[in-house]
């Protein structure tokens, strides 16, 4: 199913996120959550978990947004949305979307055994983790999906020693009905992404990348290109897998004609948290990106044979 | 109708008597016969409802609170290690005020492990913002199922049915099921004061300030405070609450009458015997032993343990000669805690009884009407003036 494309002028007026929310100045969380909002639309009820979104929303009681949104424990998020949708389908209502919401804490750790249990019951639900690569709301604490050499509040010294967990192809491994990764550099791709996910039935994950000026340690204003050099390095590939097929997004997808990849150095040299990395660490992650390319372009090479 | 059923099966016959809508659990032993039955009542289609099997208990609660905020009457039951693991939820769903109803089917918590039956699983949970029910039989088990939904629902504050794993889950004993007109009757649809959704927007169970906080009329919106306050005082409402759903379930299928407490041959007891649960409906016997001994013994169940009934406890036990209470389990370090409780409460009292306090059963340890026998024989020949005392039942050493 090719999903449609809309452009900035075709997105709904209506504003469901309010101005003056809690957000940080060049959050990405913010980006997502207003645009995403247009593409959910109010006949909705969110489930998010303990994350900055928590905050965005607004202290009790005054908040933010214009959807139905229920807050729940850290890592029940997936849990407390198939009760949701359970109940839902109890009352014959089959229009009301349901969407988790959660940060990369509270889907690739915490949240993880319930994430897995409602996919493998194939709930009707669509789950959007947005993620920053850190436990922010907490003050920047490594979480699973930080990837290795970033400075931390609790990898301060010589950054987290581990590799980044890859929640989309955790998800993937259970079969869902749709997976896609998104970036916050490109909210109209996020838009039409949700909105093909919710023509769908059954289980639905959205990963996206999201920058977060003061965990990523980077001015506010850059942060929508640094987000955007993590995709045109190669190093945050936006696809959708379908049936068991992966097809990588527009802007990935450009990349497969072009002999050379902007150097990632690029990106990280942009931001603090990867100063503890050697020129020699930099090195070893452009070639594990310059062998996935490498993978890509073969596996293209041999479909059209 | 009378069944001759497992306490298990009388706990599942109320919960589709209800009508629950979405029921989400996680198996765990005694629990599981209660949960099994409820599954296949669900894929038989005698039970119009959602049945959702989770991966664990923090998800199965998780799955009620989401359904019960989204409009739909929800149900889940657990035993030990489950309950514990679902206890950030617990309070969640007080806090919520969500009118939850699950049966806990008592059982002891590890380390070691141990699969039988203890109360060290629920009692642990008292200060968690449910209500607490505790049940002698099986019959009991089907009636306060049914009237904690009502008064789940007419509180908005969650309740506990517990009952004892193996001595009511997995015995068979004769009970009476209502017609589904009568519980019809008794308990209407579920309705819920917040229900979440796009006609009624609202973002459930913020962040909350330390202080009150104006909301965007410039009206004082209560704080965490205000809310744990208007808690504690909804909650002490349930003794009354319940007392008039009792009358009311009475009227219409025919049982109830003492829904707070039970007593038995407590006239003109100088000597009570107080217990949770199944102990209860043993110490009858145990008292109509002694009696023909010449003791006066008398037995009091304690059916409603939070919010713990003080006056009721009070006006019933003030000035008898002794008040021996007998628990399976234990806040380590002090004693048991329906016996710390009721001590507190006797406390202002002019005529206080002497009063001993036995552990016992703790981990399935068996414990046989001789030794309830003994024990308040024990109570009774101390001296008076030695005072209140703790001792154990069954301790090999």
């Amino acid at each position: 199913m090719e999903a449609k494309k809309t452009q900035i002028l075709d997105l709904c007026d209506e504003e469901l996120v309010h101005p003056g929310n809690r957000g940080c100045a060049g959050c990405g969380l913010n980006i997502l959550y207003r645009i995403g909002l247009k593409a959910i639309g109010e006949d909705a009820i969110l489930v998010v978990p303990p994350s900055c979104l928590t905050v965005v929303q607004g202290l009790y009681p005054i908040t933010c947004s214009q959807v139905s949104v229920l807050n729940v424990t850290f890592a029940s998020t997936a849990a407390a949305a198939s009760g949701v949708r359970a109940a839902l389908r109890a009352q014959n209502n089959d229009h009301t979307k349901v969407v988790a919401w959660a940060g990369d804490g509270g889907t690739a750790d915490i949240g993880l055994q319930a994430l897995s249990g409602a996919i493998e019951r194939g709930e009707d639900i669509l789950y959007i983790c947005y993620d920053n690569e850190a436990y922010m709301n907490t003050g920047v604490q490594r979480s699973g999906t930080t990837p290795r050499g970033v400075l931390t509040a609790n990898t301060s010294i010589g950054g987290k020693r581990e590799r980044g967990k890859d929640v989309a192809a955790i998800v993937a491994a259970h079969n869902p009905a749709y997976v896609a990764t998104c970036s916050a550099a490109y909210p109209l791709d996020f838009h039409d992404k949700i909105a093909k996910a919710l023509s769908m039935k059954g289980f639905k994950y959205i990963h996206a990348h999201t920058p977060c000026p003061p965990g990523w340690q980077m001015e506010e204003r850059i942060a929508v290109s640094v987000a955007r050099l993590a995709v045109t390095t190669g190093l945050y590939v936006l696809y959708e897998i379908e049936n068991g097929q992966m097809k990588l997004s527009e802007p990935s997808a450009k990349l497969l004609g072009k002999k050379k990849l902007p150097p990632v150095s690029q990106y990280m040299q942009a931001q603090g948290r990867f100063r503890a990395l050697t020129p020699a660490d930099i090195d070893s992650i452009q070639n594990e990106i310059d062998t996935k390319w490498a993978g890509y372009r073969r596996q293209m090479t041999s479909a059209a044979a | 109708m009378f069944v001759f059923e497992s306490g298990n099966v009388a706990a599942a016959g109320a919960v589709k008597l209800a009508r629950a809508k979405v029921i989400a659990a996680y198996p765990i032993t005694p629990q599981t016969p209660l949960t099994e039955k409820l599954s296949e009542y669900v894929d038989n289609g005698t039970m119009e409802a959602e049945y959702v099997a989770v991966e664990s208990e923090h998800s199965a609660l998780a799955v009620c609170i989401g359904a019960l905020s989204a409009g739909s009457r929800a149900f889940t039951a657990t035993s030990s290690h489950g309950l514990l693991y679902m206890a950030e939820q617990l309070h969640w769903t007080a806090g919520a005020r969500l009118p939850m109803v699950m049966c806990v089917v008592n059982r002891a918590v590890g380390a070691p492990f141990s699969i039988w039956n203890d109360h060290q699983d629920s009692i642990s949970q008292r200060d968690a913002g449910w209500i607490q029910i505790y049940v002698a039989d099986h019959q009991e088990i089907l009636d306060a199922t049914i009237k904690a939904f009502r008064l789940a629902e007419e509180l908005c504050i969650p309740v506990m049915v517990c009952y004892d794993g193996y001595y009511l889950s997995h015995t068979y004993m004769p009970y009476e099921v209502p017609e589904q007109s009568a519980v019809d009757a008794f308990l209407p649809p579920y309705s819920y004061r917040h229900t979440l959704g796009p006609d009624n927007p609202a973002s459930l169970n913020t962040v909350t300030l330390p202080g009150g906080r104006l909301d965007i009329h410039g009206e004082f919106a209560p704080g965490y405070m205000e809310l744990r306050h208007s808690l504690d005082l909804e909650m002490k409402r349930a003794i009354d609450i319940y007392t008039r759903i009792d009358g009311e379930f009475a009227k219409t299928v025919g049982r109830g009458g003492s829904p707070i407490v039970q007593t038995h041959l407590c006239d003109d007891a100088e000597y009570v015997a107080v217990a949770l649960g199944s102990m209860a409906s043993q110490l009858k016997d145990v008292a109509d032993t002694l009696r023909e001994e010449g003791l006066a013994v008398g037995v009091l169940a304690v059916s409603m343990y939070r919010p713990f009934p003080g006056e009721i406890l009070t006006a019933a036990l003030a000035g008898r000669k002794r008040v021996i209470v007998f628990e399976k389990a234990l806040s380590f370090g002090q004693s048991g805690a329906l016996y710390s409780d009721l001590r507190a409460a006797l406390y202002s009292c002019d005529t206080k009884p002497i009063m001993s306090n036995y552990i016992l059963g703790l981990g399935g340890r068996s414990y046989k009407s001789s030794d309830f026998c003994e024990a308040i024989r024990q109570s009774v020949a101390r001296d008076s003036a030695c005072g209140d005392h703790m001792g154990w039942i069954g301790l090999n050493r």
